[in-house]
């Protein structure tokens, strides 16, 4: 087995988030709420918000799918809680580039996120780590209009 | 067991993927194409391509006799009475859809049932729910047994005299249950309804005669069989398919054409609007041709040899589910399972790591997957090249995987 390249995919942080997800559940008094799935595989995710004066004030998940795809969720709703609409929606754009193997905004920190830059080289499995940041930005982007 | 040789007719599997040497067990998706059919396919390009049934030059001849030639394989790979009952298609889903529309549309009205089972493929749902929608019937499932099996008894329950048509797969693609189809038909029959096969999982795989099944229908794709994507057939009893109405309309498909009304040609070929898939159907023709020599009923046994050897194999692995019969004999070629804790993505994408092709996800059954509880399975599937040493490598690559994975954790 290519150990080297599956470390290079299951990075630690990633096993970590998955067996120990951050914000996982339903908002009870969210105002925004978006389902997606992804037909291909069967990965279904609900992001649940509270977004008030472009402020995403509260964020959780909840869902069924493989370690890449809820890792990368439970990320997400750290990284984007409490953080402007705009500040979300760079991020998301960012994380986009990443999968897509694209040079990077150094100026913007990456935290955890970073672990899941392996997946790049898994085109296969690019889908699985988007679907939550697709459902956020889809959220995001409708509240904030 | 068929001797190993066979996949020496495959040049595909003879790559490394990932730094091991390439396992194939994803051909319930799509099978492997042996040398024989990738050669036919290259033949007529290089040698025979023309348009079909009108050319009075040699090419065009030469096509035409290819593809019909192919129209009479296939007739007498299923046991059909005549050619005229063999229409060439883009595959099964293709061929289903044209059963719910033509014969659908003309003969289901309000209230009517048609009947399908909770362990059908999407291709064998989706075509239904569209008819009944449209015409205002009513679709109606037949619940499975707890193995994954169909009851007769249930069967006998669901099927009314209001049902006008049961469409039911003859192969599982994910349980592997062989479905008794004969049965079914004659329960069908009784109630005045016609009977739709999906043999999508059945004709690369087993003997299939369409007389002895007695059924009105029955749809497969030549890409699952050794043969190219894009080409599947439609069997369909004459007298029903004399009173069909085509859905495509244009080219090939008429007799007369004046300015406001047309006549079509006599069947098959009312129902291939358009240029046919000639080279489609040559190699599809060229892969019936490989089976035969092989033989069906080998090919059948060494797939239920390969499902038990793996099924022994597999259950040795702590915490892995195998979803389906228990029983080799009465299940076809694949084994769909679950590793506990470890979703079925991560187990493919390890696997591939180990050059080991497996199929993740809900397998076009979504019903289905409700039904079993579960998001989504893995799945090895096995054909006549794969051996008992492909299904080691599979056993030690699942082994691995639930290593790797609790290192991780």
């Amino acid at each position: 087995m290519s150990t080297n390249k599956l470390d290079q995919l299951y990075r630690s942080v990633i096993m970590e988030h998955y067996k120990h997800p951050k914000n996982k559940g339903v908002l009870e008094n969210g105002n925004v709420t978006v389902d997606m799935n992804n037909p291909t595989c069967g990965d279904v995710i609900r992001i649940t918000m509270n977004v008030e004066d472009d402020i995403v004030k509260e964020v959780m998940f909840e869902g069924e799918g493989c370690s890449i795809s809820m890792a990368s969720a439970s990320m997400m709703t750290q990284m984007i809680k409490g953080k402007t609409t705009e500040h979300a929606l760079q991020l998301a754009h960012t994380f986009s580039d990443m999968m897509l193997g694209k040079d990077l905004d150094e100026s913007i920190d990456l935290d955890d996120l970073e672990a899941l830059s392996g997946v790049a080289q898994f085109p296969a499995r690019i889908k699985c780590a988007t679907l939550s940041w697709k459902a956020m930005e889809k959220g995001v982007s409708g509240e904030s209009q | 067991m068929l001797s190993k040789d066979i996949r020496n007719h495959f040049p595909i599997l003879d790559q490394e993927i990932n730094g091991h040497p390439l396992v194939y067990l994803d051909s319930a998706a799509t099978s492997q194409k042996p040398i024989q059919v990738i050669e036919a396919l290259d033949r007529y390009y290089r040698f025979d391509n023309a348009n079909v049934h009108r050319g009075v030059h040699t090419l065009g001849n030469r096509a035409t006799d290819g593809y019909e030639g192919a129209r009479e394989k296939v007739r007498k790979f299923i046991n059909a009475k005549s050619t005229q009952e063999v229409i060439f298609m883009r595959g099964t889903t293709t061929a289903i859809n044209t059963v719910a529309q033509s014969y659908g549309r003309a003969n289901v009205s309000e209230g009517d049932e048609i009947v399908i089972t909770h362990m059908e493929h999407h291709s064998n749902i989706i075509p239904w729910q569209q008819l009944a929608k449209e015409t205002g019937a009513v679709l109606k499932y037949i619940d499975l047994e707890e193995d994954g099996t169909l009851s007769l008894d249930k069967v006998r329950e669901t099927i009314t005299d209001k049902t006008k048509i049961v469409s039911i797969m003859y192969v599982s693609n994910v349980l592997g249950t062989m479905n008794p189809i004969e049965e079914i038909t004659k329960i069908a029959h009784e109630h005045g309804a016609v009977m739709c096969v999906d043999a999508a999982q059945a004709a690369p795989h087993m003997r299939i005669d369409v007389q002895n099944l007695n059924c009105d229908f029955l749809a497969f794709s030549g890409h699952k069989m050794c043969g190219p994507t894009g080409i599947g057939v439609l069997y369909g009893k004459k007298d029903l398919l004399n009173n069909m109405e085509p859905i495509e309309f244009g080219g090939e498909m008429i007799d007369f054409v004046g300015l406001h009304d047309s006549t079509w040609k006599e069947l098959p070929w009312k129902f291939e609007g358009g240029t046919p898939i000639i080279a489609g159907a040559i190699g599809l023709g060229a892969a019936i041709d490989f089976l035969e020599e092989i033989g069906l009923d080998a090919i059948e046994q060494h797939e239920h040899e390969l499902a038990g050897y793996a099924m022994d194999k597999m259950s040795e692995i702590d915490g892995l589910t195998i979803y389906g019969p228990r029983d080799p004999e009465k299940r076809a070629g694949l084994v769909t399972f679950n590793l506990d804790d470890v979703h079925p993505h991560d187990v493919a994408t390890v696997l591939d790591m180990s050059g080991i092709a497996v199929r993740a996800g809900h397998h076009c059954a979504q019903p289905l997957m409700k039904w079993l509880q579960v998001s989504s399975t893995a799945r090895a599937s096995f054909y006549l090249y794969n051996t008992t040493d492909d299904v080691d490598r599979l056993v030690e690559g699942l082994r691995s995987t639930k290593e790797y994975f609790s290192d991780v954790y």
